[in-house]
């Protein structure tokens, strides 16, 4: 079993025998800021190929077949096409806020992104209040969003954006409630913590049914957060053309792209962090000769495939089922996820007790 | 039959010929609006459906042939017939106010021939810009470019949505209004003309307030070809061309129709083999548009997996019509007399196939979408339109057969070999967007029926009658009624005895479709709309002629 702990390890005293530990420090920051960085493009880039392949499934297509074996390459190509791409300046638009609003986005979605446990040793920001921490800057996403849809200087985007503030407001209440039911089983909010409590069986099957519970709404509530069929309606193609972002172009545009295929990975993230164990294997208490196969396979392995199980799980709903009306959309939040979530924080509080 | 005879003779100053199923009746233009809404408005029998209006350049008049139908005897037709001399200034009442289909269709006279109808309150262009100049379908009208230039710039937004009108009071004076379309704090939206969700080039202008849609207002035209008049000059067999390429989803229906209209005037006999034939590639146009209908519909509402199934199925029809048509989505099939061509050796086979493979998938459909609960959620309870609404908005087809309108002209007077197929006319009486919806899916059901009983049956013989080299139709007015995918489709040729046509006019089914979402999308959600629009199913080159 391989131990990334070796390599940082490694790079660590590599660097404190050359250099004083503030230095040696920096270059650790800027190294993981870079690995994270290269990781998140690369994930989006797999992503978007995996996202073409699986739909193309469900729709009885082959997907895309012609850049590399199996069409492997048809988002990088894709990429370089988009980095090439003009960006059109809009007439009338508020140039500053548009600028920004790309970059508001995808800084919400890497500084998340950082926070991911992906193995006990690859994990950047460990905060004693992680979870709180992922919630809060989540949640920034929303102002680049709203900020893209009123510079525009398009009705479309405009309505997009009003969209997407009343929707990912108010899903981030029952998301965040639904966590919290996790933070009272755990009784912690640091990640590392959460991850090593679920070591002998994962909070989805030591919290009964109140975690089935959380990890369902936690599963509804987060795809709205991600702006995805069936809860689509900031982009809405059908109706706003492409809603909140119809008027970027080129790298801006990708911006945008890039980050909402990496909050749905996010979200199956912390859903398999917080619901599934994250990086710790699969172990049930007693089957000892089982428990020690499933140690030999890695954390990190253990991590994407229970994150791509979730990340499948959020395509095939946003393949079959057609788009909520958005009074629809907010009763779902208001009158059925949000009472369910906080009654299930009291249900998990007295199955702890 | 006799209360219609009855009922025509009592009209004000009217002359009144019977032609069949048909009742031609003459009125003075000073007495039309009281002759409407006599037929309108009475105790007998309600002229409740305005199929169409027609104008017509007699040369020294202009007319006007408003279409009638009494959905209580929809086999028969009055014509009533108007004209006015005065070529400079021609004005007759309006109708708009007995009919809410009238609305669009004056407007489209208006447009075509440049008679004003007193007291309707929008009087703008339908087709053309508001600044153009000249009336295309008149007999006199100058085609030349240094009139009309081609413009370099979009039409003016302010002339769009000023609405002139001609009003006369009841003392007689005569006031030129401008009404404004919207009201100044209106957020108004564009969708259209290029916008995925319109089904093609339809502009329609929306007021909102929040997500809530105020109003609508169409605008047609951004691909009119003018079909019609290059009707006038061409010659029968070359119309038949054109025909395709208005609907482009019902085409072989609609060339159907017209080549029945033809050969109704000619007196020919079609062999029997070509009526079974047409009516097989009538009903596998049907599915097929029916299910790029379904798919639409889905992919409006956000499910793009159903567009892709629907398209996939229809894949099988195109394939079909490949090998014995040549053409896959302009098919080129009907000709005056009967087919272009024998139908290829696998057809039957080929057909025979199709029909299981289609049940198995209409259920697969069902239960992807229909069953769905956000799709009822969403189609529940929404987009009400009542029977009598669908009526009097002479909304036809499926839409209006969901409202509860027996409308299907397969059953109300049947043609090439409906007569020998059993099937229902598929009825739901709730008018909602569900009824809609699920009625496309029912019909798909019943189309089946009809081919499984026609294609083990199809009689030998010639697959078309002969015809003279040069097709002359005798002088007249012939009109055929053929039931299209999105709704009724009329032909109506005025001939002189050349051989063109001296006017043909087409009813458009999506016309009046459009004209229904005005009405029915008041009040709803933007996304309402949108799926609306994809319930009422229409194709706008079927419009834009």
């Amino acid at each position: 079993m391989f131990d990334f702990s070796i390599v940082t390890a490694w790079i660590d005293h590599f660097l404190r025998t050359y250099l004083d530990e503030g230095w040696a420090l920096l270059v650790e920051f800027v190294l993981v800021g870079l690995v994270i960085l290269t990781v998140y493009a690369v994930l989006a880039l797999l992503l978007i190929y995996i996202e073409r392949k699986i739909c193309a499934f469900f729709q009885c297509r082959i997907g895309p077949n012609r850049v590399g074996p199996w069409g492997v390459f048809q988002s990088v190509a894709d990429m370089v096409k988009i980095l090439l791409k003009e960006i059109i300046k809009i007439d009338r638009a508020d140039p500053l806020l548009f600028r920004i609003a790309s970059f508001l986005v995808i800084i919400a979605s890497i500084c998340t992104f950082g926070a991911i446990p992906f193995d006990p040793a690859l994990h950047a920001v460990n905060f004693n209040m992680g979870v709180f921490y992922l919630l809060a800057v989540s949640s920034l996403g929303v102002i680049g969003i709203l900020l893209a849809g009123w510079s525009s200087n398009n009705k479309y985007t405009m309505i997009g954006a009003m969209r997407s503030g009343a929707q990912l407001i108010s899903y981030e209440l029952s998301c965040g409630l639904s966590l919290m039911s996790i933070v009272v089983l755990a009784g912690s909010m640091q990640l590392s913590e959460i991850v090593n409590q679920q070591a002998e069986m994962w909070f989805i099957f030591k919290g009964h049914i109140p975690a089935c519970i959380a990890f369902l709404i936690y599963l509804i509530a987060g795809h709205a957060e991600t702006n995805r069929g069936p809860f689509d309606l900031p982009e809405a193609e059908s109706e706003l053309t492409a809603g909140y972002h119809t008027e970027y172009s080129g790298i801006q545009f990708g911006f945008f792209y890039l980050a909402e295929y990496l909050n749905m990975f996010i979200i199956a993230a912390i859903a398999s962090t917080m619901f599934l164990g994250g990086w710790m294997p699969l172990h049930i208490v007693g089957w000892e000769a089982f428990n020690g196969v499933m140690d030999m396979i890695p954390p990190v392995v253990w991590f994407f495939g229970k994150t791509f199980f979730c990340v499948f799980l959020a395509l095939w709903i946003r393949w079959s089922f057609p788009r909520l009306r958005i009074d629809q959309l907010l009763s779902l939040e208001w009158k059925v996820l949000m009472p369910l979530a906080l009654i299930n924080i009291l249900f998990m509080a007295l199955c702890v007790m | 039959m006799k209360v219609i005879a009855d009922l025509a003779a009592q009209l004000p100053g009217a002359t009144v010929e019977q032609q069949g199923n048909t009742f031609l009746v003459a009125v003075p233009k000073e007495k039309l609006h009281d002759a409407a809404s006599m037929l309108r408005h009475n105790s007998k029998l309600q002229f409740d459906y305005l199929n169409d209006i027609i104008g017509l350049d007699n040369g020294d008049t202009l007319g006007v042939i408003y279409v009638l139908v009494a959905t209580q005897f929809s086999a028969y037709t009055i014509r009533l017939k108007t004209e006015t001399d005065d070529r400079e200034n021609p004005e007759i009442d309006t109708v708009v106010d007995l009919w809410d289909s009238a609305d669009l269709y004056e407007r489209e006279v208006y447009d075509f021939f440049g008679i004003r109808f007193v007291n309707n309150p929008d009087m703008r262009r339908l087709f053309l810009r508001q600044d153009w100049v000249g009336y295309p379908l008149r007999k006199d009208y100058d085609a030349d470019p240094e009139l009309n230039p081609i413009p370099h710039e979009a039409e003016d937004l302010d002339k769009m949505e000023d609405l002139p009108s001609l009003e006369i009071d009841l003392n007689g004076a005569r006031l030129e209004k401008h009404r404004q379309l919207f009201e100044k704090e209106d957020y108004v939206v564009n969708f259209g003309p290029q916008h995925p969700s319109t089904h093609g080039a339809l502009h329609l202008r929306i007021a909102l307030e929040g997500e809530i849609v105020k109003k609508v207002d169409p605008n047609f035209g951004y691909i009119h070809r003018g079909i019609e008049k290059m009707c006038e000059a061409d010659t029968y067999p070359q119309i038949l061309h054109l025909i395709d390429r208005m609907d482009y989803l019902s085409a072989t229906i609609h060339r159907h129709g017209f080549c029945l209209a033809v050969e109704k005037g000619l007196q020919l006999e079609t062999p029997e083999r070509a009526h079974y034939i047409r009516t097989i590639i009538d009903e596998l146009t049907r599915i097929a548009s029916h299910l790029l209908g379904w798919g639409c519909m889905c992919n409006d509402m956000g499910a793009i997996t159903a567009f892709i199934y629907g398209m996939r199925d229809r894949e099988k029809i195109m394939d079909i019509f490949e090998q014995t048509c040549g053409g896959r989505l302009m098919a080129n099939y009907s000709v005056i007399g009967g087919v272009m061509a024998d139908i290829h050796p696998d057809f039957q086979k080929k057909v025979r196939a199709f029909v299981p493979y289609m049940r198995k998938m209409l259920k697969e459909h069902h239960i992807l979408f229909t069953g769905n609960p956000i799709a009822r959620g969403r189609m529940e309870g929404v987009g009400y339109l009542s029977k009598e609404k669908a009526i009097s908005l002479g909304a036809t087809g499926p839409t209006g057969r969901a409202s509860g309108w027996s409308n299907d002209v397969r059953k109300i007077a049947p043609y090439a070999a409906y007569r020998h197929a059993e099937f229902a006319e598929m009825l739901r009486t709730d008018g909602l967007t569900f009824d809609r919806y699920v009625i496309r899916l029912d019909e798909i059901e019943e189309s089946l029926k009809i081919i499984e009983q026609l294609v083990d049956n199809i009689p030998g013989g010639a697959y078309a009658a002969k015809t003279k080299a040069i097709i002359k139709l005798p002088e007249g007015e012939f009109h055929q009624r053929v039931e299209g995918s999105h709704g009724e489709f009329d032909v109506y040729i005025n001939s002189r005895g050349e051989k063109y046509p001296y006017r043909v006019k087409f009813r458009s089914p999506c016309m009046t479709l459009v004209n229904t979402l005005k009405h029915i999308a008041v009040g709803t959600k933007v996304a309402d709309l949108i799926m609306l629009g994809g319930s009422l199913d229409y194709v706008i080159p079927c419009i834009d002629r």
